[in-house]
């Protein structure tokens, strides 16, 4: 490898980016507006639902228990119901999301342990049906005090719950994977669209020169915008860094890295700048719904948990939450690390394997 | 090995699937030699180069260019060799300087001397008040004149040229070859490829292609004079009328209008037409038949039309 050559191609990127407005915008853009946006918007506490109760026993006991579930403010009364029937119909058009059944039986049902109360929930949305299972609940796990017991749904429901402390770690890693593999994705083939690579595969330019020159600026690219993440994460939200920032960086490090070299497999792969793209967000999507940075991860079936295992995210997003919200070092963390390293590596040596001087 | 042939190539074959873009081509180039390849489009052309210099694997013949085995050694040839691409390769969001000083670090030019050099080259190819503009912003000659200096800036052995003025005005195209003529008279050994023939006809030797067949290579005035007695030219009052009727007539070959005249062609060991002359008194035009100096387009429609009937046959 020679030094000078691989300079050459990293301030050749620098200047080109440089330039490329939109492409500079997006470096800064993206992590402030995904970073507000989620922090701000996306609020995954389920509160105020709006709901209906058809309470056909009328009892003291059938109240309580209303009580308790309005209670816990996860419900509200939006109108009121006389049977199942009127709750179907205020589900089907919209006026309400949760209807809760009391059968006429109530009492009975309860002191023979059978179901005793029905909760119809719009399933279309799916935070609902969930904050509503757990409401479901409430009756049949602590009938026997169902006076006293002092429910609260919020600790059964989004065993996870996602806050902005909890996803500013993830997120990190959320925009990482969205610009660093989208950026080499495009690298090589857009010198491929615009006849650049026929000349630079004519000159004595090796493949590890020109992939590694390629990859060296988006690193420090990647550093910028996780500062930029970070930043605004202790700034706005407060979000606390309880292990070593020489740690929460050298996380973020490894999956730079990985998300760059996968991007640059995909680039020799494609044969447009559009294929790159869809490549790259058809890698995207598992990545954020599978990494755990949405949903649980103990909560996925099994083959879901394998797909996950070979996404950089799942390995990055058990690295930074452990460094800035459990206080962990990288070396206690160091199975994902070792991952992420390999999997640099692997990816590095096909994309340069894969990657031909040749036009055949 | 010190050879005087800069390229030397024998059966020299290339597919893609069922398509034959190539077809046992057999090329010897001299050295310090301008060498052209004529021919329409996809008649192989840029194949045959991009596999000379080791861009593409050749289905079967051997090549050897700069006593280097190719594609076996197509990255010790890629040191001593420049390459023009058809369409502009240099980086448009780069500028004039940018472009050089990138081009000379990946081609290894000395450190001590990359200064020097680009101010020589910005220089010879008037590009000395461009530098800090953007490529993409340059005209047509312009971004030419910098794509020869990028090819040459380490001082290649060879230069290989793929219509390296297709998209450049004929003034351009006429200090481009004046550059050409510097360079191999510095000992450059020079292929470029082109479809014109004006260009063609500068070229210290020449050969023609035809749906990737090499259907004749020599010096373009030999190649002219072998044509002698062959072509005529015909002054008519309706030369529209006059070719169809030329046309029907057995030995002719080609037939073609320019301007008012008419420039005919017809088949070897044919004497003096005088059925030609008799056909188109029967048909009651007033027509003059004269014989001409050949041509290189001639020249180029002799050699493609030999082609066309081997492949009817």
């Amino acid at each position: 490898m020679n030094l000078r050559r691989l300079w050459a191609i990293v301030i050749k990127e620098l200047r080109q980016l440089k330039r490329d407005r939109v492409t500079a915008t997006m470096i800064v853009g993206i992590p402030t507006i995904q970073l507000l946006m989620f922090g701000f918007a996306i609020n995954l506490d389920v509160r105020g639902l709006k709901s209906a109760i058809a309470d056909q026993s009328h009892t003291s006991a059938s109240r309580a228990v209303v009580q308790d579930m309005l209670a816990t403010g996860v419900i509200v009364q939006a109108q009121s119901a006389q049977t199942p029937d009127d709750l179907m119909v205020a589900l089907k058009r919209g006026r309400i999301s949760v209807g809760i059944v009391i059968p006429p039986d109530f009492e009975r049902r309860v002191a023979e342990n059978r179901e005793a109360i029905q909760v119809l929930v719009d399933g279309s949305d799916i935070s609902v049906q969930n904050a509503a299972r757990q409401l479901a609940q409430i009756p049949l796990n602590s009938q026997s005090s169902l006076k006293s017991a002092q429910i609260s749904v919020v600790s059964f429901y989004n065993p996870e719950r996602v806050s902005a402390i909890n996803v500013v770690p993830g997120l990190v890693g959320v925009i990482l994977t969205m610009t660093m593999i989208l950026f080499t994705a495009v690298a090589i083939v857009r010198e491929r669209e615009r006849g650049n690579l026929e000349l630079l595969i004519t000159t004595p330019v090796s493949r590890t020169e020109l992939m590694i020159g390629k990859v060296l600026p988006y690193i420090v690219i990647g550093l910028i915008q996780t500062t930029i993440v970070l930043a605004l994460g202790v700034l706005v939200f407060h979000v606390p860094t309880r292990g070593h920032w020489i740690d929460v960086y050298g996380a973020t490090m490894l999956l730079i890295m990985a998300n760059l070299s996968l991007g640059l497999l995909i680039s020799t792969r494609a044969q447009s700048q559009f294929q790159a793209m869809q490549m790259s967000f058809f890698l995207l999507l598992p990545s954020i719904l599978l990494s755990g940075f949405m949903f649980p991860f103990a909560g996925m079936p099994k083959a879901a948990q394998w797909i996950s295992e070979i996404l950089p995210l799942t390995h990055f997003m058990r690295l930074n939450r452990g460094i800035m919200l459990r206080g962990a070092s990288l070396l206690d963390l160091w199975p994902d690390a070792l991952v992420l390293i390999i999997f640099t590596i692997v990816m590095m040596s096909l994309a340069i394997m894969r990657f031909s001087k040749r036009l055949d | 090995m010190n050879n005087i042939n800069a390229i030397e190539a024998r059966g020299m074959t290339r597919r893609f699937g069922d398509l034959i873009a190539v077809n046992n081509v057999d090329l010897t180039i001299p050295k310090a030699c301008v060498y052209g390849f004529l021919g329409p489009n996809g008649s192989g052309k840029s194949t045959t180069i991009r596999m000379l210099c080791g861009l593409l694997t050749p289905t079967a013949g051997d090549i050897e260019v700069l006593d280097y085995r190719i594609p076996e050694q197509a990255e010790e040839l890629k040191r001593k060799m420049g390459y023009m691409t058809q369409r502009f390769s240099l980086f448009e969001d780069l500028t004039v300087r940018e472009n050089l000083e990138f081009l000379a670090a990946i081609q290894n030019v000395p450190r001590a001397q990359q200064k020097n050099r680009i101010a020589t080259l910005l220089r010879d190819y008037h590009l000395d008040d461009r530098q800090k503009q953007m490529a993409g912003t340059l005209s047509g000659g312009q971004k030419q004149r910098l794509a020869l200096a990028g090819a040459v800036i380490h001082q290649p052995e060879l230069l290989l040229l793929d219509e390296p003025t297709s998209a450049v005005d004929p003034e351009s195209r006429r200090d481009f070859w004046e550059k050409l003529f510097d360079l191999a008279d510095t000992g450059t050994t020079i292929l470029v490829s082109t479809h014109y023939m004006d260009e063609a006809e500068r070229c210290h030797r020449l050969a023609i292609l035809d749906e990737g067949i090499l259907v004749a290579d020599g010096e373009p005035m030999e190649m002219a004079a072998a044509l002698v007695g062959r072509t005529f030219q015909v002054t008519t009052t309706q030369p529209r009328k006059a070719q169809a009727v030329l046309l029907k007539e057995p030995g002719v070959v080609s037939v073609a209008q320019i301007g008012k005249q008419l420039r005919v062609m017809i088949g070897v060991g044919d004497s003096i037409p005088a059925h030609l002359n008799q056909a188109l008194k029967a048909d009651g035009l007033d027509a003059v038949l004269q014989s001409a100096v050949p041509n290189l387009e001639d020249v180029f429609v002799a050699a493609t039309h030999r082609s066309h009937l081997e492949q009817a046959r």
